[in-house]
């Protein structure tokens, strides 16, 4: 793969067409089902300072580990915010058991691809791909010789 | 038929106490009939996850704003959107949300443009129903639709036009915006995405008084004696002249908006909802930066 090409991982195609294979108002209630899937921080989280994503409007933070060379991502964001637990739990699921080349190449403007762009506020819809830019940045940094 | 005002000596000391309920008041007076709640969030999904018994929701972008044109939307397509949340002419619509009644005073602001006669915020909002231990659901409301009449959107007397805001440069003009967009070093608010002006700074001789000073902790409103000492002090409002706010978009300003008009009883305020996302981004007006109002410039 030459740099800058993008591809859809299996993941994030198979969630994509979830979404657009439903009404508009349906979407949402997917997206809501993503936030209530959001799982917790794992333990060695819990108290540990996280990248805040500044492009999102409610506190959302992630961190990325390597597991065997695979990325895992972690998000925690609040209960009162459930549009952008949502969006992370998306990633969260998508992005899981990816090698770090596949993530790189997860086109930054997914998150319009879901379907979501007159039920959601673009500037929500810009949360999210800040949220995979950061992801981005930091499996950049953390593969880094 | 309108309800009962809610008689609560905490509200009585209010410009127009009838703008405001309780939480207490909700709870007595809950599914009876004339009353409609409805929920106005700044998160879009917050609703379904769980909303006072028997509200209905509106969400500010997808509802009541056109979906083409800048603008809200019009006679007609307000009729038809209240209709069929079960709202009638004559309803008494309580409206809460999140971020102390942030969207849901702009959601008020919208029904007034229609003079829609008995709205009112529920006081603390969904923050404080919720902190009380109050009963949430996630049961779809029972709502029968209603023939609410067309009535012409009236932007003269509460929302101010670009041109309105040039012709009151100097006179009474709020930005509720924070001081990092007032002065210039950023053109939406800390921790939201850099969106939409081309231009950061505020409008020249604009007062910066951001909209949250007048939330208490609990998200109600703050007493009548300090709210006026905020909006005399900060931003030279005595009362006795025209008032026009602004923000990005409107939002945060129908929150000033409303201490100004229904709480403290100034009798002429206005809304600029162009705001910063039009000023900011318009040909040859005026901007300043730095933390202070600035001059009328010489036309």
């Amino acid at each position: 793969m030459t740099t800058g090409d993008t591809a859809l991982p299996a993941s994030l195609t198979e969630i994509r067409d979830e979404f657009l294979a439903l009404e508009e108002k349906d979407r949402l209630l997917l997206l809501l089902e993503f936030a209530n899937e959001l799982p917790e921080l794992p333990e060695h989280l819990r108290d540990v300072p996280m990248e805040r994503v500044e492009e999102c409007q409610a506190p959302v933070f992630i961190d990325v580990e390597l597991p065997d060379g695979v990325v895992e991502l972690h998000a925690t964001a609040p209960r009162e915010a459930p549009t952008t637990r949502g969006f992370a739990s998306i990633l969260v699921q998508g992005l899981a058991g990816l090698s770090p080349a596949e993530v790189l190449a997860v086109p930054g403007d997914f998150s319009h691809e879901l379907g979501l762009d007159r039920a959601v506020s673009l500037l929500r819809l810009r949360g999210m791909s800040g949220m995979l830019s950061r992801i981005k940045r930091q499996v950049t940094a953390k593969t880094a010789p | 038929m309108p309800l009962p005002v809610d008689p609560s000596p905490r509200h009585a000391e209010y410009a127009h106490p009838e703008r405001l309920v309780s939480t207490e008041w909700l709870a007595e007076y809950l599914g009876t009939p004339g009353l409609v709640v409805v929920e106005s969030d700044e998160d879009v999904l917050l609703y379904e996850t769980g909303h006072i018994p028997g509200a209905v929701k509106i969400d500010w972008h997808t509802e009541l704003n056109d979906p083409v044109t800048r603008d809200y939307v019009d006679g007609r397509g307000f009729a038809e959107l209240v209709s069929a949340k079960g709202i009638s002419r004559d309803s008494t619509v309580v409206i809460y949300g999140d971020k102390s009644n942030w969207w849901a005073a702009y959601a008020l602001w919208v029904f007034t443009l229609f003079g829609h006669e008995d709205v009112r915020l529920l006081d603390g909002g969904r923050g404080k129903w919720e902190a009380e231990g109050r009963p949430f659901t996630t049961d779809a409301p029972e709502v029968t639709a209603t023939d609410y009449p067309v009535v012409d959107r009236d932007d003269r007397t509460v929302r101010a036009f670009k041109d309105d805001v040039i012709a009151a440069l100097g006179k009474p003009l709020i930005d509720v915006r924070s001081p990092e967009e007032y002065t210039g070093l950023r053109t939406t608010a800390p921790a939201y995405p850099e969106e939409g002006a081309l231009r950061a700074g505020h409008i020249p001789t604009a007062q910066n008084v951001p909209w949250a000073k007048a939330a208490a902790e609990d998200g109600t409103f703050k007493p009548r004696a300090e709210l006026e000492a905020i909006y005399r002090d900060g931003a030279g409002i005595r009362g006795d002249e025209p008032v026009i706010a602004y923000c990005r978009i409107g939002e945060r300003s129908s929150h000033t908006w409303f201490v100004l008009a229904h709480l403290l009883g100034v009798p002429d305020v206005r809304n600029y909802d162009g705001s910063w996302t039009e000023w900011g981004s318009a040909v040859q007006v005026p901007i300043v930066r730095g933390a202070e109002p600035g001059e009328v410039p010489a036309r």
